[in-house]
């Protein structure tokens, strides 16, 4: 875990790939769910208080909700022991540990993207598309997420960039085990408390590299969407 | 025939009509904001009344005393929107299919090209809604409900997006494709297209036929 020459770990790269790939698929799913079951309420109240419910992640601290997933997958606790009985699986200091709070973590960017992106379709098109006799999913699938996509897109990749970086909720609820749950963020960190400061900034510029890649490629989709948009 | 008679509460004032129409093209006159595009939706679902009663073909679409509430997919009622509402993402056959896929009509395709030769816009099926006039845009918002046969056509000011110039030749157009035994409503504030296009016509004030 040193920085000399070949000692150089990689594997934190892996992992914060591996990571953020499978987070940002299931963040991904399930924002769009949320932001479409928060859009299609009728009840402002009802709405008000899911979407408290879902933004929380996103301003609390990160180890406040590591603390409520330890409390939720902990080994000692009802959801960690169940999987553990039922499925011989433990959830927490494993690396489906730095799924789970990466999704939780960037869960909030994609629903609030998707959603104000939802609201900004015209609703027209939803009434039209009711009186042609599509159904709720079709117009869900064919009429709402297809007009909604920019926002949509620039909600994912954020959520992508931020299932990356996430330290506290990973570092609670996953832990620091090496070429299992030290992620890049983890790594830094790590590196740092033991004074290897030139590891510390390889890990760094592999974090920087690919959110400015993310952002970048984000930046060019929506130079396409405008051009595409205004002939 | 269509049966309306709806009350419901708004903001301004209360809305409460009653209206018969036949198999015949009636106008629904009115200011903008006295409530005659509120009265198209509660026809279409769209908007639900506090009481009343609307009745398509003896087909009961809402009875609020029978608690009787059809949804809109299954009203078969053809809207036309102000803006059109085509879908941006489609091209004109996607928007008038998407439709009649949903109704799981039998050849689809069959039904399409028929209906796009009937409103002469077969050449325009591949052109997305930003690449057509603003009358080939009604001419496919209309395509697109007849093509699956509504009982009741509702069109709301479909005029206001037009070009003066455009609108006589359109309006002439219109009514020659709304001749089809069919109950039309006409919404408008425009008193010379109500005269033109329509046989009967109800003048609406704050939410009463006057």
């Amino acid at each position: 875990m040193s920085a000399q020459g070949s000692n150089l770990d990689l594997t934190p790269i892996w992992i914060s790939l591996k990571t953020a790939s499978i987070t940002i698929v299931i963040t991904f799913i399930l924002g769009l769910l949320a932001a479409w079951w928060i859009y299609s309420r009728k009840s402002e109240a009802l709405k008000m208080v899911f979407d408290g419910i879902f933004t929380l992640p996103m301003v609390l601290p990160p180890t406040v909700a590591g603390f409520f997933l330890l409390m939720i997958f902990g080994v000692n606790q009802p959801i960690g022991k169940f999987f553990m009985s039922a499925f011989g699986i433990r959830i927490a200091f494993s690396f489906s540990a730095t799924v789970i709070a990466a999704v939780v973590i960037s869960f909030p960017l994609m629903y609030r993207n998707a959603r104000g992106a939802f609201d900004q379709v015209d609703t027209d098109l939803v009434y039209a598309a009711r009186t042609l006799g599509m159904s709720e999913w079709n117009i869900f699938l064919k009429v709402l997420i297809p007009n909604a996509l920019p926002g949509i897109i620039s909600g994912g990749v954020l959520a992508f960039a931020r299932g990356l970086g996430e330290f506290g909720a990973t570092a609670m609820l996953a832990g620091n085990i090496i070429g299992k749950t030290r992620t890049l963020p983890v790594a830094v960190y790590s590196e740092v408390m033991s004074g290897d400061m030139e590891s510390a900034a390889f890990y760094v510029w592999v974090i920087i590299g690919i959110c400015f890649t993310a952002v970048i490629l984000l930046n060019l989709y929506q130079l396409y969407v405008r051009k595409k948009r205004s002939f | 025939m269509l049966e309306v008679q709806i009350y419901k509460k708004l903001a301004e004032f209360d809305l409460d009509v009653s209206f018969q129409v036949h198999d015949n093209i009636s106008g629904l006159m009115g200011a903008s904001g006295s409530g005659k595009s509120m009265t198209l939706k509660c026809i279409a679902g769209i908007e639900t009344p506090d009481q009343g009663r609307i009745v398509l073909n003896d087909r009961v679409l809402f009875d609020s005393e029978k608690k009787i509430n059809v949804p809109i997919q299954k009203r078969n009622v053809g809207y036309m929107f102000q803006s059109y509402a085509l879908f941006p993402n489609m091209d004109v056959y996607e928007n008038i299919s998407v439709g009649l896929r949903a109704r799981k009509v039998n050849d689809v395709d069959i039904v399409v090209r028929k209906v796009m030769k009937q409103f002469q816009i077969s050449e325009l099926a591949s052109r997305y809604p930003k690449q057509l006039s603003g009358g080939q845009r009604q001419r496919v918002a209309l395509a697109r409900l007849m093509a699956y046969e509504p009982d009741v056509l509702l069109l709301d000011e479909p005029f206001s997006a037009l070009d003066e110039d455009l609108k006589e030749d359109l309006l002439r157009e219109l009514k020659s494709e709304l001749q089809i035994s069919k109950p039309v409503v006409f919404v408008s504030h425009n008193e010379e297209e109500v005269s033109e296009l329509c046989d009967f016509k109800y003048k609406i004030k704050l939410g009463e036929i006057v």
